[in-house]
């Protein structure tokens, strides 16, 4: 298995959601959410009702590939923080633990030094979660929900 | 790799469309999009150059229904095909679940699928994955066309392993549903077998 299987339960999505809801809070921020390097939006928390966070999710992923990239060819392990500016609206870019994306999407009601020093924090607690959770994944037993489909399952997904 | 949430209870799981340059890779995701319900489909993003030739990605996220309470969720992805895009197709193809090779079946783009299945296989292998296990389907697209090669000629050389394989006409949506269905059922079984 090249890539161990992602996969997200209860408890941990509590702890995640709960360090997002706090950095919202913390950086004065407008959105905070988090994406696994593959696209996949993990959680999110403020002001996501008008946002299209999947589409958000797939280019920040296409973003940290492509830094990543970059990166590669510069002879650097990653860059792991990017910052982009706007006239309203800033985006801070943070890689977590070489595995999940966290983003927060804010105004001129916060500052970069304050989103900076917030996500430095939540950065830590982040890593700790996954690395538990991946632990987890590891475990022998802990088995896919899927592995108990049948053929017809699936066929039924396709017959409307 | 396939992303399970026990917690919104859904599973997310990723195919990419490759092949070579203005082989209708781009057109798959417009036709499966204008068609979808719109309560099925999140919004599609092309990363274009102004010419509208892929530079980065397409992106359509779609929703399937549910299987035993879990609604699945199907991540579509284009790999740009020029091939001094090849830097950008091996990002996209980080964890990957399927993949769908769009040939174009015109004579004189024979070559041009040749070695895009080879970049394929070779992009993929950096990453991990054999063209032989990962879930795959091919799709010959531009039947209409004149000057095409026969299925059998380009079942040949782009299908030696005889995947599952499906005649295109993506303008106007012949084979396209049909091709997405058996990534998305090849996808399905392997996740039952627990892997990739």
């Amino acid at each position: 298995m090249v890539n161990p299987q992602m996969v997200m339960y209860e408890e941990e999505f509590n702890q995640i959601q709960n360090v997002v809801d706090r950095l919202v809070k913390d950086a004065n921020a407008k959105v905070v959410f988090i994406v696994d390097k593959n696209g996949q939006l993990i959680a999110a928390s403020g002001d996501v009702d008008n946002l299209d966070t999947t589409s958000l999710a797939s280019l920040t992923a296409g973003n940290i590939a492509a830094t990543g990239g970059m990166a590669k060819l510069l002879k650097e392990n990653e860059f792991a923080t990017q910052f982009h500016e706007g006239e309203k609206a800033n985006i801070h870019i943070q890689l977590v633990g070489n595995r999940v994306i966290l983003v927060v999407i804010f105004d001129s009601k916060s500052s970069l030094g304050l989103v900076r020093l917030r996500v430095r924090k939540a950065s830590e607690e982040l890593n700790h979660i996954f690395e538990a959770l991946l632990k987890k994944v590891q475990e022998p037993g802990a088995d896919s929900p899927f592995a108990e489909i049948t053929d017809e399952d699936i066929d039924n997904l396709f017959n409307d | 790799m396939s992303f399970i949430n026990y917690m919104a209870r859904e599973i997310n799981c990723k195919i990419v469309y490759y092949g070579p340059g203005l082989c209708g890779k781009t057109t798959n995701l417009q036709y499966i999009y204008e068609r979808t319900n719109p309560d099925a489909k999140g919004k599609m993003i092309s990363l274009a150059t102004e010419t509208d030739r892929t530079l980065f990605f397409d992106f359509l996220p779609l929703a399937l229904g549910e299987i035993r309470g879990f609604k699945t969720r199907f991540h579509l992805y284009t790999v740009p095909g020029q091939v001094f895009y090849d830097a950008s197709r091996k990002l996209i193809l980080k964890g990957v679940d399927g993949v769908v090779f769009v040939a174009d079946s015109q004579v004189g783009r024979i070559e041009a699928n040749q070695e895009s299945v080879e970049n394929l296989r070779t992009n993929l292998a950096e990453q991990g994955y054999s063209l032989d296990k990962v879930p795959y389907v091919v799709q010959y697209n531009k039947r209409d066309l004149p000057e095409i090669a026969t299925v059998e000629e380009l079942r040949e050389l782009l299908n030696p392993t005889n995947v599952p394989d499906f005649e295109g006409v993506a303008r106007t949506g012949v084979g396209v549903f049909d091709t997405l269905k058996a990534v998305a059922k090849l996808v399905l079984t392997e996740l039952k077998r627990g892997g990739p």
